[in-house]
């Protein structure tokens, strides 16, 4: 069987433009953190991505069904460790996001991603039903709702909404119907006035920010403004006056969350339409891959790469331009940070090994 | 396990991909949007984005006495900024930088490293309150030093030495614990608040209300113009009661002792001075006080902190013979009470000894009074019972707070069996009572609280609320709420209280306890204490010296009817009760001088003067001043008053 394995099956072309855009995330966050203090920045996210690759092979060479198969153990220590983050975790800015282990801090949520990712791909492949029914709604639903609960507890807003695309993807490739399509986003509608209730008044402050930013110029609106003049000013080519928004720290964390507006200032129309062009063939391929895939699990694993990443580039993009709430969620491949890259590449992994073995059975 | 027939749908798996073409094209509109045809709109907005609300500062109101002379004054104050320049080293100039501002270079580092997780375009503080000639430094490094400016705020120039700082209290910055309170919700962090005495008591009269203006700056933080300006509201200036020279008086009679002086217009309860000791430096507070001065000023076991008058509670020893003598004439005992007195006398089983050892002989009221005969008020005590003590006592207000409006006051204790079942589920045991009867015991009470309760028997049982500002100078929520207006009275006798303010008057003539405390010309009725029972910290502390374990004691006031002024000394550690009363009469002197230096009563130097309500016999060579029922004395003394309190003479700095 490991004949049919090989590295000539790697999509070498999807890890290119990978690495294109971490190039640029690179020369971006170096760019960005010239003097301040977190100068420096762009060498740690090398090495991040250099890590993020190696394990990336690694998880290649797993046999992705021998993962499906323990998916329930992953899922039982994906939820203890957020349960243990709010228990132990380091508070950091009025959030428990954080554990602190020997070899440095670790975000759990981060890596639930990729246990749900498997666990309703597992799911999905199993319900032989033509048609989804109401049972695999709520079944769905609670696998991807409870660790979605946990980290609304935490709270981080950004990374629970991250969990959604991927029962929406598995419920929409699984066989979901117009009918139910409507009367489930009757309900969520419904339900909106209630979730916002719940939520905490800086978060509602960030949600409504972004609607009428004029409204509060030097508090919550002040970072979806900064976030706007600096892509505004970038112009067609690339700003005049070489990124003052980003330079002159107006714009808020230009290295991760607001990366893209730092791009895009510097870079202009051009740069950052040729950004988006890159992570769009990352998603075609991804797309590809997919159907490619040798059977309908490794379908639904790369399919859940697709509705993660999409919606962080949906969601990131989306507030610097302003159709986006300030959500406090990352761009994918670009945005410095450990925990995010270490991600993708891992998911990556799973994907390659899924690509490796279509002709395999 | 999975067949390969059962893949997932081709059309849905297209679908997704023109979903994501949609989502690309809707994210490539948003950048056209911004970059294209926005482009122009928000170039200019990056150019002058920069609005940065600035606070304008409202002053801070000053407070005055009650003649409108200044005890509490602003102060135009510097601080040194540096903004910040990314394409510059800020340490590049540091040592030239530490020179000009008298600072090490090392603190000039830590300052600008403190800064550096900050936005730009937040300018770093170099150094607060600094001097005439940093300033200059500053003005004429322009050219060199183009990153550092400077900005002016008003802080807080209070009196120098700690004069009158207990009632004044100090400010600083609100903090974090104060601003989850409910009444100080609508402040917001960084703000100047009162922290204690009358600045916190009438902290939002003071404060004002800021200011700010919509100041547009470029990247580099500096300023190129403004969009639009709402004033700030000065603070209303508070003038308290107080008389800047009675507080003097005050003040010096109280130097180098611990303990404390309030001195009060019984027909009004206008605080007229206020001190206590030891004291502390408000003008440390008003920049900001360092973490060694603080802890030094909190652990100090002396607690200069501590606003005695009002928060020192004590044995009111021998001056609570007064509150006796009123109890038992009501009761229809004292004016008929003769004791014997030998030194001493037994009681439930116990003796009791008098504080003259060889007795005072017979004994009646008045002389029980200026002779403070404990027998007497031993026996007084025992015939009255702890009740119907505990009824007078009460009444005139001890035990209680007097209500007077500053903050944290205290209300002692005034025990009573009730008092005692509640507060130690024990009987109370009838030997409790003898200790009572001359202030001792369980009896604690507060300065204020005793001056008051002697100013109401003096007043013919009319009980004021002491206060420090005239309610008529305040908003009138402020008067409701501090229930100036409550006119009390305790129904008393009036043979019964002249009887005992007669006496009261003798206390200072030879055959009284304070004859060394006697002023020639000035009728003071007064009474004398010394307490066994201190506080606990200064009996550890005194421990070893026996002779300074006793707290003296001193109510008075003049003249004896119709009072003006009554005056209350702690002398803690002052052993006997004339040496607190010799203290009280340096107030009243200086009321006495004061009113007869006032044009309605001068007279020339050399001649003499009519001051009224003189009882006590001339003495020393004075007898030819008495004529036609008035006495005359001749002026002395060709003392200054104050214009400003201490430390606020024109140009001083703190």
């Amino acid at each position: 069987m490991s004949r049919f394995i090989s590295y000539r099956d790697f999509d070498w072309s999807l890890i290119f433009f990978v690495l294109v855009i971490c190039g640029l995330g690179v020369i971006e966050i170096r760019s960005a953190t010239m003097h301040t203090k977190f100068a420096g920045a762009h060498i740690r996210q090398i090495y991040w991505v250099l890590g993020g690759l190696a394990a990336m092979f690694v998880v290649s060479l797993i046999n992705y069904h021998a993962l499906l198969d323990s998916v329930h153990w992953m899922y039982l220590v994906a939820t203890g460790s957020l349960v243990s983050v709010l228990l132990f975790g380091q508070k950091y800015l009025g959030a428990r996001r954080w554990i602190k282990l020997p070899f440095g801090h670790f975000q759990p949520s981060e890596w639930v991603k990729l246990i749900l990712i498997l666990a309703i791909a597992k799911y999905f492949a199993e319900s032989r039903h033509q048609d989804l029914t109401w049972g695999d709604f709520v079944k769905a639903g609670a696998l991807v709702g409870i660790p979605m609960l946990m980290v609304l507890a935490q709270p981080d807003l950004g990374t629970a909404l991250t969990y959604f695309p991927i029962a929406a993807m598995g419920l929409f490739l699984g066989g979901l119907r117009w009918r139910q399509a409507v009367v489930v986003v009757l309900i969520l509608v419904l339900l909106m006035p209630l979730a916002w209730h719940k939520l905490k008044p800086y978060q509602k402050e960030r949600l409504t920010s972004f609607l009428s930013p004029d409204a509060d110029r030097q508090g919550s609106g002040y970072q979806v403004i900064q976030s706007l003049i600096a892509v505004g000013s970038g112009g067609m080519w690339g700003s005049a006056t070489a990124g003052s928004q980003t330079h002159f720290g107006y714009l808020p964390v230009p290295q991760t969350d607001f990366i893209f507006a730092a791009w895009s200032e510097e870079r202009g129309f051009v740069g950052a339409v040729a950004l988006l062009l890159l992570y769009f063939m990352v998603l075609m391929r991804l797309t590809q891959n997919a159907q490619m895939a040798p059977d309908r699990p490794g379908s639904f694993i790369v399919m859940g790469v697709v509705a993660v990443l999409a919606f962080h580039i949906l969601v990131n993009v989306g507030m610097v331009v302003g159709f986006m709430p300030v959500t406090g969620i990352p761009l994918p491949l670009m945005s410095y940070g450990g925990s995010s890259v270490l991600f993708m590449f891992l998911a990556l992994g799973i994907v390659m090994n899924v690509r490796m073995r279509r002709f395999v059975n | 396990m999975f067949g390969r027939e059962e893949k997932v749908s081709t059309i849905r798996l297209t679908a997704v991909q023109y979903v994501l073409l949609l989502m690309f094209l809707v994210l490539g509109y948003g950048l056209w949007r911004l970059q294209v045809s926005g482009s122009d709109y928000y170039s200019s907005l990056a150019e002058k984005n920069r609005i940065r609300k600035v606070p304008i500062l409202a002053p801070r109101g000053k407070i005055v006495d009650r003649e409108g002379r200044i005890i509490v004054d602003n102060y135009p104050s510097f601080t040194v900024l540096m903004s910040r320049d990314p394409t510059r080293d800020p340490f590049a100039d540091v040592d030239l930088i530490a020179k000009g501002l008298h600072m090490t270079p090392e603190e000039v580092r830590d300052r600008i490293r403190r800064f550096a997780g900050m936005p730009q375009y937040q300018p770093i503080y170099l150094k607060e309150d600094i001097t005439p000639d940093e300033l200059a430094f500053v003005e004429s490094h322009r050219n060199e030093l183009r990153d550092l400016d400077t900005i002016m705020e008003h802080r807080r120039l209070y009196p120098r030495k700690g004069f009158m700082a207990h009632l004044i209290g100090y400010v600083g910055e609100v903090s974090e614990d104060m601003l989850k309170q409910p009444q100080w919700e609508l402040y917001a962090p960084g703000d100047v608040v009162g922290k204690s005495g009358v600045e916190l008591q009438y902290n939002q009269l003071l404060m004002g209300q800021n200011g700010y203006r919509q100041a547009v700056v470029n990247s580099r933080g500096k300023e190129l113009g403004q969009l639009g300006e709402t004033e700030a509201v000065p603070g209303q200036t508070l003038k308290v009661t107080v008389d800047i020279d009675l507080q003097i008086a005050a003040e010096e009679a109280l130097e180098d002792k611990n303990g404390a002086i309030v001195a009060m217009d019984p027909r009004t309860g206008e605080i007229l001075a206020m001190a206590s000791r030891p004291t502390f430096d408000p003008n440390q507070f008003s920049v900001r006080i360092s973490r060694t001065d603080w802890n030094a000023l909190v652990n100090d076991p002396a607690k200069p902190l501590l606003n005695k008058s009002i928060q020192a509670q004590l044995a009111p020893g021998s001056t609570f013979k007064i509150i006796m003598a009123t109890a038992g004439w009501q009761e229809g005992i004292a004016q008929t009470l003769n004791v014997h007195c030998n030194g001493g006398a037994t009681f439930y089983g116990r003796r009791f000894g008098c504080w003259v050892k060889n007795g005072h002989g017979a004994v009646d009221l008045p002389k029980a009074i200026y002779q403070s005969c404990d027998v007497f008020f031993y026996t007084l005590a025992e015939k009255l019972g702890i009740d119907r003590i505990a009824k007078y006592a009460t009444g005139f207000g001890l035990g209680q707070k007097t209500g007077i409006d500053l903050p944290n006051e205290v209300s002692g204790v005034m025990p009573s069996e009730e008092w005692k079942i509640r507060n130690f589920k024990q009987k109370w045991f009838a030997g409790e009572t003898i200790s009572v009867g001359i202030g001792q015991g369980a009896v604690a009470i507060t300065p204020v609280q005793l001056m008051r309760a002697i100013a109401a028997i003096s007043m013919d049982g009319r009980m004021v609320v002491p206060h420090v500002i005239n309610p008529t100078d305040l908003p009138s929520a402020y008067v409701e709420a501090a229930h100036y207006l409550e006119a009390k009275t305790i129904p008393i006798d009036s043979t019964g209280w002249t009887t005992i303010t007669d006496a009261m008057s003798r206390v200072l003539l030879p055959e009284g306890t304070a004859p060394s405390a006697h002023v020639p010309g000035i009728d003071i009725a007064g009474k004398t204490g010394s307490a066994q029972i201190v506080s606990l910290a200064l009996r550890a502390k005194h421990m070893k010296n026996d002779d300074f374990a006793q707290n003296g004691w001193f109510v008075g006031f003049t003249p004896r009817r119709n009072p003006e002024i009554i005056v209350c000394v702690l002398f803690e550690g002052g052993e006997h009760g004339k040496l607190a009363a010799r203290l009280a009469t340096q107030v009243i002197k200086a009321y006495e001088d004061k009113k007869r230096r006032q044009p309605a009563n001068v007279a020339g130097k050399g001649e003499k003067t009519d001051v009224g309500a003189l009882w006590s016999v001339p003495v020393g060579g004075h007898e030819d001043d008495l004529k036609g029922g008035h006495f005359f004395v001749p002026v002395t003394g060709a003392g200054r008053l104050a214009t400003v309190a201490p430390g606020l003479e024109a140009g001083h700095r703190p």
